[in-house]
């Protein structure tokens, strides 16, 4: 579990605002580390060039990914939103993606900032935000229609609006806690699984070889599949806030 | 867990951190770059339409240029076939009329030698019934002794080279 502790760095642990400590940690420092290399990424794919290289190559299959996500989840009106989702999902994968480089045998740690639900919580607490100030920008009170489907019967309208709330409030926490608990689950598997193998190493050969080395062998499988994870969880993210938009630029 | 032991030291600073630097991802990244990348791709792409439609519109061009090749061809051809065929009547005609005078002129010659063939197996008949005659009225004088008269004779022998 020390992975995910938090630490101060550089003696900021004092730094505070109006009294809150906002210290500059190793998790602030693997933000910095994804911005700057999601920065260095755009930036090289910015030479507008009209025969693309390949970095602009990439950088281009990028946004055309998220147009194109929302173009089919929005439709025209979801436009505006591509460079708020861009930014959602290329931070967060950016943050898996570095969280799980094995920087280890340097002596250095990576962090993994997307597992702390500190940090999911305030990017899906925006995504909400974005959702209920559009919806009620654009539909006034009438945006409270979104929790009374099309052909409810009248009976039914009270319950069913109650149910539809409590599931549109859960949204906020799902969003969060969903690559919070993937991310962590994840690196805590392959902590668990590299104990197994140097623990029995240290215990006697016959055990390595019946525990360390299957271990060994499944953590490299478990290692591509956190890389899916990676990629999985930052396009449930930002393909869910394109779902919650949609409620709130097309209501139903 | 450190998530949820740490949480009360460490929120205030992971919520303004995250927000610092996703607020600059979203400003300068989002805002800034991407919708520059965007309008390079959609420029790429209307130029392509572009390109595309320039191509459409000269294979077109080409189809009817073409077209208008073939007919004029055609026509060409028509005409040369026509210029030939005259020709060929022309020259047709030339000959046949060259041949006719050509066949008079022989038909003429023809018609006189064959008159003079005549004229002359007349003469020779002719001198061959006196010489006939005069030889008969000799061998007659010689041999009977007796003079006959002329007309006789060659009454006789004229008779005789018809009958003989």
């Amino acid at each position: 579990m020390h992975q995910f502790t938090i630490e101060p760095l550089f003696g900021s642990g004092h730094w505070s605002i109006a009294g809150y400590n906002i210290a500059f940690t190793n998790s602030a420092l693997w933000m910095a580390i994804a911005t700057v290399a999601l920065f260095i990424f755009v930036a090289g794919g910015s030479k507008r060039q009209l025969v693309p290289g390949r970095w602009q190559m990439a950088v281009e299959t990028f946004t055309g990914f998220i147009d194109g996500m929302l173009a089919a989840n929005v439709g025209p009106n979801g436009k505006k939103y591509v460079p708020y989702i861009f930014s959602l999902f290329m931070f967060i994968l950016f943050a898996n993606v570095l969280g799980l480089l094995p920087i280890g045998v340097f002596g250095v740690h990576a962090f993994t900032f997307t597992s702390h639900f500190s940090a999911t919580g305030v990017l899906a607490v925006m995504s909400f935000a974005i959702v209920l100030i559009v919806g009620f920008a654009k539909h006034k009170l009438h945006f409270f229609s979104l929790f009374v489907p099309h052909g409810t019967p009248a009976m039914m309208v009270v319950p069913i609006f109650f149910v539809e709330l409590v599931s549109f409030l859960v949204r906020p926490f799902s969003l969060g806690l969903r690559l919070f608990v993937a991310m962590m689950a994840g690196h805590v598997l392959l902590e668990v699984l590299s104990s197994f193998v140097i623990d029995s190493g240290n215990a006697n050969i016959g055990l390595f070889a019946i525990a360390g080395v299957p271990s060994f062998i499944l953590m490299v499988g478990i290692c591509a599949l956190e890389l899916l994870v990676a990629g999985i969880q930052a396009y449930v993210f930002a393909l869910l806030t394109c779902v919650y938009l949609n409620d709130a630029e097309n209501l139903h | 867990m450190p998530q949820i032991e740490q949480l009360a030291a460490t929120y205030s600073s992971q919520i303004f951190w995250i927000l610092v630097f996703f607020g600059f991802t979203f400003f300068v990244i989002g805002r800034g770059m991407v919708p520059k990348v965007m309008d390079t791709v959609a420029k790429r792409d209307n130029q392509i339409a572009d390109d595309l439609l320039a191509a459409e519109r000269a294979r077109k061009q080409a189809d009817a240029e073409e077209e208008s090749w073939r007919q004029r061809e055609n026509a060409n051809r028509a005409q040369a076939h026509a210029l030939i065929a005259e020709a060929r009547a022309t020259a047709a005609t030339e000959t046949e009329q060259r041949l006719a005078a050509a066949q008079a002129t022989i038909d003429g010659k023809i018609a006189d030698a064959e008159a003079g063939i005549a004229a002359a197996r007349k003469a020779a008949a002719a001198e061959i019934e006196t010489v006939a005659a005069e030889a008969t009225r000799d061998i007659i004088g010689r041999v009977a002794g007796l003079s006959l008269d002329e007309g006789q004779v060659r009454a006789a022998v004229k008779e005789n080279l018809v009958h003989g």
